[in-house]
């Protein structure tokens, strides 16, 4: 097969993807060989464990561990962190995406995902809600016991709702989000309001009583973001099979740990190839600035790999209120990114231009012929743990990632 | 004998600028028609990697 097949046919597999929502469980029993003492995290590995790890990572792994109760103190857990005894690993190396540090524990709460195509299955937490966080580093007592109102109060709930509603067809829905101002990456407000439309009734119908199923509802609504886990997990249903195709040069997963930024190329299978993650260029909350930011981070990036997020601009002008920038500009960064792209998706479309498929299958080689970075819409933490996030903006992953993939495409396939 | 290059200066020019956009600053200060096309050497004139695209062509 050459290249050009090869590519061909992962953008058929890309758009033949079928990502459907299909329940929920708790990590460790659906997520496989995640044993106890595992912790997982968003980006690429860390080569030195917690030694590596940035603030808002370190205080999201504290934060787990008092969760899952094998420490009762920060010190406690910063010590368990520091031993070796704890695994940790990324969230993609065991079929999930996890937003900004991306912290999953074996006893929270995942979405599964299926893709209907191919079969493969994906996770992601539920999403937390915004302010003091888990994913932004926070482990005070009100974070852990708002963790623990989502495994016992909001996933019992909502696994009883799927099980008697049945599926739902995340693509329909990301699809539909789009034509309605939504990115899927920064910008959820669509997605998230057309998800509670499908679930609302069969929620109210499966709770115990008016206020449960009313709790679950407004939560759901105070969080443009609930949508973004899910889409996460869609997109990485949808690339994870070309992972592994040979010849291919498209890119299957981008992912950042807030000290490395990460790709893995299809055709070069699991490696990952790294470089020091960029500080993001944004607008930041009052009281804060660029000196607080901490690197990019979060496997987020899925969305962009597959050609929604910052590739999805034009379909989202009011984003630029969020991340920066003009109406135009939004546009003007989907356009770039068909220069960088082998084709369009047939589902994803953008009204404003002309309802053109968005820019979609990243080629590494057409990244650094043209030194066009794929463009990312991002959430900014602040370095130190705990205080959450502090700002949303653009940035663009190292350009090294995809010389270093080049390098190694030629040794695999053109030695 | 004319040469071709003295027949195209005795024509109203229409200049194709390549690259950076002060090259074209002259001409249309003289109200030459330009046309600017966004260009640059390929992997910013990095030779290991025009090297390596060479040889990953399609």
């Amino acid at each position: 097969m050459s290249i050009r097949e090869a590519n061909e046919k992962a953008l058929g597999i890309i758009n033949r993807a079928r990502p459907t929502l299909i329940g929920l469980d708790r990590a460790g029993e659906v997520l496989e060989g995640l044993t106890p003492k595992t912790i997982l995290h968003a980006g690429p590995p860390f080569p030195r464990g917690w030694v590596d790890m940035s603030g808002p990572v370190r205080g999201a792994v504290i934060g787990a561990l008092l969760y899952e109760g094998w420490v009762s103190s920060q010190e406690e857990g910063e010590e368990l962190a520091a031993s070796g005894s704890i695994n940790f690993a990324p969230c993609h190396h065991y079929g999930a995406a996890g937003p900004m540090a991306g912290i999953i524990s074996p006893s929270m709460p995942v979405w599964i995902v299926e893709n209907k195509e191919g079969g493969n299955r994906t996770f992601s937490t539920i999403n937390e809600g915004l302010g003091r966080v888990l994913r932004f580093g926070a482990y005070q007592e009100g974070v852990i016991r708002h963790l623990r109102w989502i495994e016992e109060g909001l996933f019992p709930l909502l696994q009883e709702t799927l099980e008697k509603m049945g599926e739902i067809d995340l693509k329909e829905i990301t699809a539909q989000a789009l034509q309605m101002g939504d990115e899927c990456h920064n910008r959820n407000r669509a997605a998230t309001s057309l998800l509670i439309r499908k679930l609302a009734p069969h929620i109210m119908r499966v709770s115990p009583g008016r206020e449960e199923g009313a709790r679950v509802l407004e939560f759901m609504d105070s969080n443009d973001h609930f949508y973004l886990n899910l889409s996460m997990a869609a997109c990485k249903a949808t690339l994870d099979p070309i992972l592994g195709l040979k010849e291919c040069t498209l890119v299957a997963t981008m992912a950042r740990n807030g000290t490395d930024f990460g790709i893995r190329v299809a055709g070069l299978g699991h490696r990952w190839f790294t470089a020091p993650a960029e500080i993001i260029d944004g607008l930041f909350f009052p009281g804060y600035s660029q000196d607080d930011a901490n690197p990019d981070l979060g496997d987020s990036v899925i969305s962009e790999t597959a050609g929604i997020g910052g590739f999805a601009m034009a379909a989202s002008p009011a984003i630029v209120q969020f991340v920066g920038g003009s109406a135009g500009e939004a546009t003007h960064y989907t356009e770039s990114m068909y220069e960088i792209t082998v084709g369009e998706s047939d589902s994803y479309l953008i009204p404003i231009l002309d309802f053109r498929g968005t820019p979609t299958g990243i080629d590494v080689r057409r990244v650094v012929e043209t030194g066009l970075l794929p463009v990312i819409n991002t959430g900014i933490a602040h370095k130190k743990a705990g205080i959450g996030q502090i700002g949303a903006g653009l940035v663009r992953p190292p350009l090294d990632c995809f010389q270093q993939a080049l390098r190694a495409l030629v040794e695999k396939y053109r030695p | 004998m004319e040469k071709p290059v003295q027949r195209l200066l005795q024509e109203d020019l229409r200049v194709i600028n390549l690259g950076l956009e002060v090259f074209a600053h002259s001409l249309q200060e003289k109200k030459v028609e330009v046309v600017p096309v966004n260009w640059s050497p390929p992997a910013g004139g990095d030779q290991e990697m025009q090297e390596l695209l060479r040889r990953l062509e399609d």
